[in-house]
């Protein structure tokens, strides 16, 4: 049988940085293939190319039997193309049946919207689905995860051919998820596509025929689901080498943190919620404990349970011995923590505000002197960063928006510094940012730790943790699942904990 | 199942619950009026009522599409009062021809609102507040600054004075149609629910495939076409082109829709609670102008404004505390 979709050569760049390199896809009809990938793999660059939201700059793409354009998300839905986001892409203050049939209503005299009709067909496909709700409400007022299958109703109700699921699990509990298998598999036994793209490797087993797996833009390889494991799909996503990894062997991964012994923070099997459900590590004076996982496996979770971000459902916080419960991030700040987050343009900098503003945000209480801002005191703070951490500006009032990723990033880290915090949470404080910038921020790190502070570091790139971390503690849906301690701390390593436990996951 | 197509009062209340206070409001000042007033109730009374307020509701409506949207239109006083001075020019030549020209001409900068906001890319606030400038010099340009007089001669002064039927003054009909008609294009054809759609979410509109420019394009347009409408409504009641009326009409207007429960950033209202709006905000005059006839108490103009000021007030804090819970609308994050 013919493929329903053949993407190849597929290239894209957004202002000279290449978003996809060298793609391809090839999906059969009524096949359930799995797209999996690092951050910044290009999965979501691919889908929004197939969905018609970006332009291709190079490659073909064929669907159904023909070369397709795909030049807007109303041109790919006609074609049979749809797509259920991450981010649900319904309209939840509007009713369950105007969400399915929006685009496509069922018509009296040729112009009138035939309600009875919409919510008869709208109630036929969802049935098909095992649920029965009524479809007039709002659709914000059903949980996430019928509103996902509202998503999916929606594409049926579109005869769509292709059928894309972006990380559709992410919010649901188990028992959702097995209903949304379930619509999966009635999707495939009508002969739709599904194109199904997860973080969580154990889904893939489960319902997918095969798998497209992409890095740095490339597809570097199509599998059959029955021929393969998942260590061998994590070393392909990360550009390793399965065998070698085996052939290493099972080093013992004992050690201990001798060198540290006054514990600053120790956290005992705390949760917050479905995506950090047991959470366990301690942190030393003097020690970067470094947070591993895949996407999704709670680390930024677990961060924000120790900033007061996420209140507690269970388990302990002690900070230097003592009970500590931060209801919010100002109760952590006081307690001397600091979080640089992971999202710099969102949480982080004030565009158009100067350097020396953004440095200063977060002090601004301490420099207040007769109700005004001590100008000399603030002047004296921020020449002191720009110098110690290297931060290249032509001048303290420069806007940050003109100065480098690096460079912004090191400001951030200079107003969180300058609160003289005992523990640093950083999440991908590197991201994003030039490899000299990078060499100096983790210096910077360093330098704070050798202070007599501690860091928890999370990073996705596995290399930057090897190398700065004491410890790491690795990640698995939601829990703290093992430990790894120096010497036994390299990247296969690493990589073999992850795989290990998502192995022993059933 | 029962049929979950028929009118269910309770049903309408729990989806609507943000428009219940104004039909409250509007029930209690009638009925607080007739029992008060002894030709509240007259014929006269109310059909001079409505004829007066025909072109505030007919702006309201409109308004009411361009916020659902999630926009809003701040050009429609300007607007009014340039096609008023239209109409009057173009009297001569009859109702059928004044009419629809002076509501093209409305049309005319709602498109070009349009145009800004959907291609410019411009924010509606800005852009609509530009084309307000520019209707009010326009409009004191073209009439220099004079009211014009239409022509008595013509049948054009018959739009505020004749009956249909007898009965009901003409811009009382033309404006009931206008209602029916909006009402069922929001709320039965696929037009008026993308327009819904694309407020509740623009990017999930956009996703789904919907039309949304053309949606927004439209309901600019209509907005425009009502204040041509209302500024006919204007020359003919008055007898005069006025390019010195509609100020502060855009903020009547968005009055009476916000009272009418649509939310002012889009997704969710209804054209009749928007007529319901307008004609509270209209009989908080109406009342106070009997309230003055019986002699006990005089307001003066500035002192009515006050009231009706605290009385919407009013009515708001009672639909956003009292009425108004949605937490049965769960956003996904």
């Amino acid at each position: 049988m013919a493929p329903l979709l053949t993407m190849t050569g597929i290239k894209k760049h957004f202002g000279g940085v290449p978003a996809l390199r060298d793609a391809s896809l090839e999906i059969e009809p009524g096949e359930v293939h799995a797209l999996i990938g690092q951050n910044g793999a290009g999965k979501s660059t691919l889908i929004k190319i197939l969905t018609g939201l970006y332009r291709r700059d190079e490659g073909e793409v064929e669907f159904a039997g023909a070369p397709s354009h795909l030049s807007s998300p109303r041109g790919a839905q006609s074609a049979g193309i749809a797509t259920i986001y991450q981010e649900l892409n319904l309209v939840p203050l509007r009713s369950v049946s105007e969400n399915v049939v929006m685009g496509q209503e069922p018509k009296s005299f040729g112009f009138m919207i035939n309600w009875p009709e919409a919510h008869r067909r709208t109630r036929e496909i969802l049935s098909r689905f095992g649920i029965e709700i009524d479809v007039t409400a709002p659709l914000g007022s059903y949980s996430t995860a019928i509103q996902q299958l509202v998503a999916i109703a929606r594409a049926v109700s579109m005869d769509a051919k292709l059928v894309i699921m972006d990380e559709p699990t992410s919010s649901l509990d188990s028992s959702e998820v097995e209903i949304l298998f379930g619509v999966v598999r009635e999707l495939k036994s009508s002969g739709v596509s599904v194109l199904y793209v997860s973080h969580f490797l154990d889904e893939l087993f489960q319902i997918c025929d095969r798998v497209t797996i992409m890095r740095d833009g490339k597809t570097v390889g199509c599998r059959e689901i029955a021929d393969t494991t998942k260590l061998d799909l994590i070393a392909a996503m990360l550009g390793r080498n399965a065998d070698e990894i085996e052939a290493e062997g099972l080093t013992e991964l004992a050690g201990g943190s001798a060198a540290f012994d006054e514990v600053v923070l120790d956290v005992d099997h705390v949760a917050t919620g479905p995506r950090l459900s047991e959470f366990s590590m301690s942190l030393h004076r003097g020690e970067i404990v470094g947070l591993g996982g895949l996407l999704g496996s709670g680390r930024t979770e677990a961060a924000r349970s120790i900033f007061g971000l996420d209140p507690l459902t269970s388990g302990t916080l002690r900070l230097n011995g003592r009970e500590f419960k931060p209801a919010e991030p100002s109760e952590a700040i006081r307690a001397r923590i600091a979080f640089l987050t992971e999202d710099r343009k969102a949480e982080g900098i004030v565009p158009d505000m100067s350097v020396r503003e953004n440095l200063t945000l977060a002090l601004l209480p301490s420099l207040r002197r007769n109700g005004q801002i001590d100008r000399e005191r603030e002047k004296e703070l921020v020449s002191e960063f720009i110098r110690k951490l290297g931060i290249k500006t032509s001048h303290m009032d420069q806007p940050i928006r003109e100065l480098s990723g690096g460079n912004q990033q090191k400001v951030l880290l200079a107003r969180w510094l300058a609160t003289k915090p005992d523990i640093l949470i950083l999440d991908e404080p590197t991201r994003g940012v030039d490899v000299g910038a990078k060499r100096e921020i983790q210096a910077i790190i360093r330098t704070f730790v050798d202070e007599g502070h501690a860091v928890i570091l999370i990073s996705s790139e596995f290399e930057e943790l090897v190398e700065g971390a004491n410890r790491i503690v690795v990640m698995h849906e939601g829990k703290s699942v093992s430990e790894l301690t120096n010497p036994g701390i390299t990247e296969n390593a690493l990589v073999r904990a992850l795989a290990h436990h998502e192995d022993a996951t059933p | 199942m029962l049929d979950q197509n028929a009118f269910d009062m309770r049903k309408y209340i729990s989806r609507n619950p943000q428009s219940v206070a104004v039909w409250i409001a509007l029930f209690v000042l009638i009925v607080f009026g007739l029992l008060r007033y002894d030709n509240f109730g007259s014929a006269y009374n109310i059909t001079s009522f409505l004829n007066y307020n025909a072109m505030f509701i007919a702006i309201s409506v409109g308004m009411c599409f361009v916020i659902l949207t999630g926009g809003i239109d701040l050009s429609v006083g300007s607007v009014a009062a340039f096609t008023s001075v239209v109409a009057a020019y173009l009297s001569p030549y009859g109702i059928e021809v004044a009419m629809p020209l002076a509501i093209l001409s409305g049309v005319g900068f709602g498109l070009f609102n349009a145009v800004c906001i959907v291609f410019g890319r411009i924010p509606p606030f800005i852009a609509t507040l530009a084309t307000m400038l520019g209707a009010k010099g326009g409009s004191l340009v073209i009439s220099g600054a004079q009211t014009i007089a239409v022509d008595w001669g013509s049948n054009f002064t018959h739009l505020g004075m004749e009956k249909a039927m007898g009965i009901v003054p003409w811009t009382i009909v033309l404006v009931g149609i206008l209602i029916i008609g909006l009402w069922i294009v929001l709320e039965m054809t696929s037009l008026g629910r993308t327009i819904l759609a694309v407020g509740g979410g623009e990017d999930a509109s956009v996703m789904m495939g919907l039309k949304v420019n053309r949606a927004k394009i439209f309901a600019y347009a209509l907005s425009g076409g009502c204040a041509g409408l209302a500024g006919v409504f204007l020359a003919s009641g008055f007898g005069a082109g006025q390019p010195l009326e509609g100020v502060g009409w855009e903020l009547s207007a968005i009055a009476s829709v916000v009272v009418g429960g649509t939310l002012l950033t889009g997704g969710l209202g209804s054209i009749p609670a928007t007529v319901a709006g307008a004609l509270l905000l209209g009989l908080v005059f109406n009342i106070l102008n009997f309230e003055n006839g019986k002699g006990w108490i005089s307001f003066s103009a500035y002192w009515q404004m006050v009231i009706r000021g605290a009385f919407l007030f009013a009515v708001i804090l009672f639909q956003t505390r009292v009425m108004y819970r949605r937490p049965n609308v769960e956003f996904a994050k």
